[in-house]
């Protein structure tokens, strides 16, 4: 060996200060969600695994997402029947807090709920079986993990979270409807009448295809990240933790995107 | 027959920290090699290597004409089934039980019949002496019982390769015993190339044809099992007996002085032959134990006189005490041909050190040398 090719000893910050870095890394989470999108259409579909997955992300997820939406709900309906009296649109607030909730509240509490405990139970799972080889193994033996694992785990994040849409949706405008008719002394009538009148069936679709594309998102992170843990149980932990926040950053940065192009797309009712 | 794989050149890092770098040596068609090293010198590594998992930045791994660090992702999958691997820590799958875990590989890849499917599963489970455990979850067996289900699922599918990672860590020394044997039994039956990397040093001396050694981020020393059980090298030395006295330390390197001065200490003990037992089945001294034959009934290992043939083709290029103790392994036929001169010495050549199988045997091809130490 000659002293120009002497190993170099490990430096604290070796490479984490280069601006390449974080490019690098998105790089790598895009080049895995492409593997991902190629191998969706490979047979055999692992159905089994689809279901169990979907099962095991739904039973993380629905309690603690019914929870958050009915104060979610409440909140929202206290914050519009005080605004509204304010302004004297008292008849509009059944029609603003369904707006509210479809619109924003549901996708927002969707995102949390996906990314925090959904994401971060397939990013454990898929950890702790790479640190134990499980996924070396898998792959010695002839079998894609992207295909065997990932891809079912991803479709079962995204039927989740468009079913906890749904659910937010309708435990929120319930909450709301509990609040405001019966602790704010809003007449029920006129909440129910109002429905219709600011929200329309586009805001309820609209946040469907957001939670779907936070399902993915979410999927592919966890995925992603629990694939790459290393370094023992700690590196697990490293990982979901990691994986959870890159989530909630790229969901709400898509949130607001998709919003956006919404009201372009969508007129807001009466216009 | 087995497969052979050569390595040549092959560096690895992980980002600056470089693992082990210009590895090279050539596993025999059919032989079984170990490759030693004190832990955390990279022979996991270099294991992940050999099927693909982590890609060394230099050199190349030959196997049937693929460059496994080069080759495509589709290829790679296709020479994975050569191999059979067994992982340090078994590597089940923790959501199905042993039985399910064995027979994945036979669903996987073949279209047997679930009842052969089960046939054979509970032969490979007797095998490694796992009768009556199908049931169990990965979780609720101990250590020892992982690896010989992760054992058994590595067998299934007769690899011709068969890579083990300490397949003797956390076993008794009598379990650790039948599986050896069952190492050299199977070695007999399927003839494949076999990797065992161990910590055991009663397994290193008996067991293979072939010994490694990595220290220091290099391949310190690989050859014939006769080269490094009668080498003179002190880190060989150290690592065969069991010693703390010698250049590899606890954590860090040692440096020369110290080393020099635990020498002399051990010398004015009386050397390694009077240093009594070391752990892990070193005994003191250099002498070159039998090798473990096959069960009684098993056919010859087929390796076995590939390997004898090899090693005279090799003879003069050994030390007087190598040389010596290869002599004394090779029936009579070789030993005349050697000695009649019909294994020409050879110049080095590209860093092989064994011939290529195509050498016409007994004639007298040119030959490549042993690769010298460095
Ligand atoms: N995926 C990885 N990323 C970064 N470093 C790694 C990785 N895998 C292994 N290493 C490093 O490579 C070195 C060698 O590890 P390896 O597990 O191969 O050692 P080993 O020789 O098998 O040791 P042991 O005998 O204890 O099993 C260690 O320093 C380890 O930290
Ligand atoms: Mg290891």
């Amino acid at each position: 060996m000659t002293d120009g090719e002497k190993p170099k000893a490990p430096g604290l910050l070796d490479g984490k200060l280069s601006p390449l870095r974080p490019l690098r890394a998105s790089g790598n989470l895009f080049a895995f969600a492409l593997d991902v999108a190629r191998s969706l259409p490979r047979r055999p579909f692992q159905f089994r695994e689809f279901v169990q997955q979907t099962w095991f992300v739904a039973s993380v997820t629905i309690l603690p997402t019914a929870l958050v939406a009915i104060p979610f709900g409440a909140v929202i309906a206290l914050q519009l029947g005080s605004l509204t009296r304010q302004l004297g649109a008292e008849s509009f607030t059944g029609s603003a807090s369904v707006l509210a909730v479809l619109r924003e509240a549901s996708p927002i509490v969707t995102a949390l709920l996906i990314a925090g405990a959904g994401g971060s139970a397939i990013c454990a799972d898929l950890g702790a079986r790479k640190i134990r080889d499980e996924i070396d193994a898998m792959e010695v033996l002839g079998i894609s993990p992207i295909q065997r694992l990932v891809v079912p785990r991803v479709l079962a994040a995204m039927v989740v979270a468009t079913l906890l849409n749904g659910l937010v949706s309708v435990v929120g405008v319930a909450g709301g409807y509990f609040f405001n008719v019966v602790l704010q002394g809003g007449t029920p009538g006129a909440y129910l009448a109002s429905f219709g009148a600011l929200a329309q069936v586009e805001d309820f679709w609209s946040g469907e295809v957001k939670a779907l594309v936070f399902g993915l998102i979410a999927g592919i992170v966890a995925s992603y990240k629990g694939l790459n843990a290393g370094g023992g149980p700690k590196g697990v932990g490293d990982a979901v933790n990691q994986s959870v926040v890159i989530t909630f950053l790229l969901l709400f940065a898509v949130n607001f995107v998709m919003t956006a192009v919404y009201f372009q797309l969508v007129p807001p009712k009466g216009q | 027959m087995g497969v052979e794989v050569r390595v040549e050149g092959l560096t690895k890092s992980f980002g600056s920290q470089n693992i082990w770098s210009d590895v090279t040596l050539t596993l025999p068609p059919g032989e079984i090699s170990v490759l030693l090293g004190p832990s955390g010198t990279g022979k996991s590594v270099f294991l992940k290597s050999l099927v693909g998992l982590l890609k060394p930045e230099r050199g190349s791994i030959v196997i049937k004409d693929t460059d496994i660090v080069r080759t495509s992702e589709h290829r790679l999958y296709e020479v994975r089934k050569l191999f059979g691997v067994l992982f340090q820590d078994g590597a089940l799958f923790g959501s199905m039980n042993l039985f399910d875990n064995i027979a994945f590989p036979l669903r996987e890849h073949t279209r047997k019949s679930e009842s052969d499917i089960r046939w054979i599963v509970l032969e490979k489970m007797d095998m490694v002496g796992l009768q009556g455990a199908e049931g169990k979850l990965p979780g609720e067996i101990s250590g020892g019982m992982r690896k010989r289900a992760g054992l058994a699922r590595a067998l299934v599918l007769d690899p011709e390769i068969i890579l083990f990672d300490e397949p003797d860590s956390g076993l008794d020394p009598v379990r650790v015993a039948y599986l050896n044997q069952l190492i050299v039994d199977l070695n007999a039956q399927i003839d494949a190339t076999f990797l065992i990397v161990t910590h055991d040093i009663g397994t290193a001396r008996t067991v293979p044809d072939n010994l490694g050694l990595l220290f220091r981020r290099h391949l310190a020393m690989f050859g014939p099992r006769e080269q490094l059980l009668t080498s003179q090298e002190p880190v060989v030395r150290q690592f065969l007996n069991g010693r703390r006295e010698g250049p590899i330390g606890m954590s860090e390197e040692k440096d020369v002085a110290q080393v020099e001065a635990e020498m002399a200490a051990l010398e004015a003990r009386g050397g390694d032959q009077h240093n009594g037992v070391g752990p892990k089945g070193a005994s003191g001294g250099d002498a070159v134990p039998p090798q473990l034959e096959p069960s009684p009934g098993l056919p010859e290992r087929q390796a076995q006189r590939r390997r004898q043939e090899r090693v005279a083709r090799m003879l003069h290029e050994f030390d007087p005490a190598t040389a010596q103790a290869i002599r004394a392994s090779l029936p009579e036929d070789l030993l005349a041909q050697a000695d009649a001169g019909v294994f020409a010495p050879t110049p080095l050549a590209g860093g092989r050190h064994w011939a290529a199988e195509s050498a016409p045997a007994g004639g007298a091809a040119v030959l490549p040398g042993p690769r010298g130490r460095s």
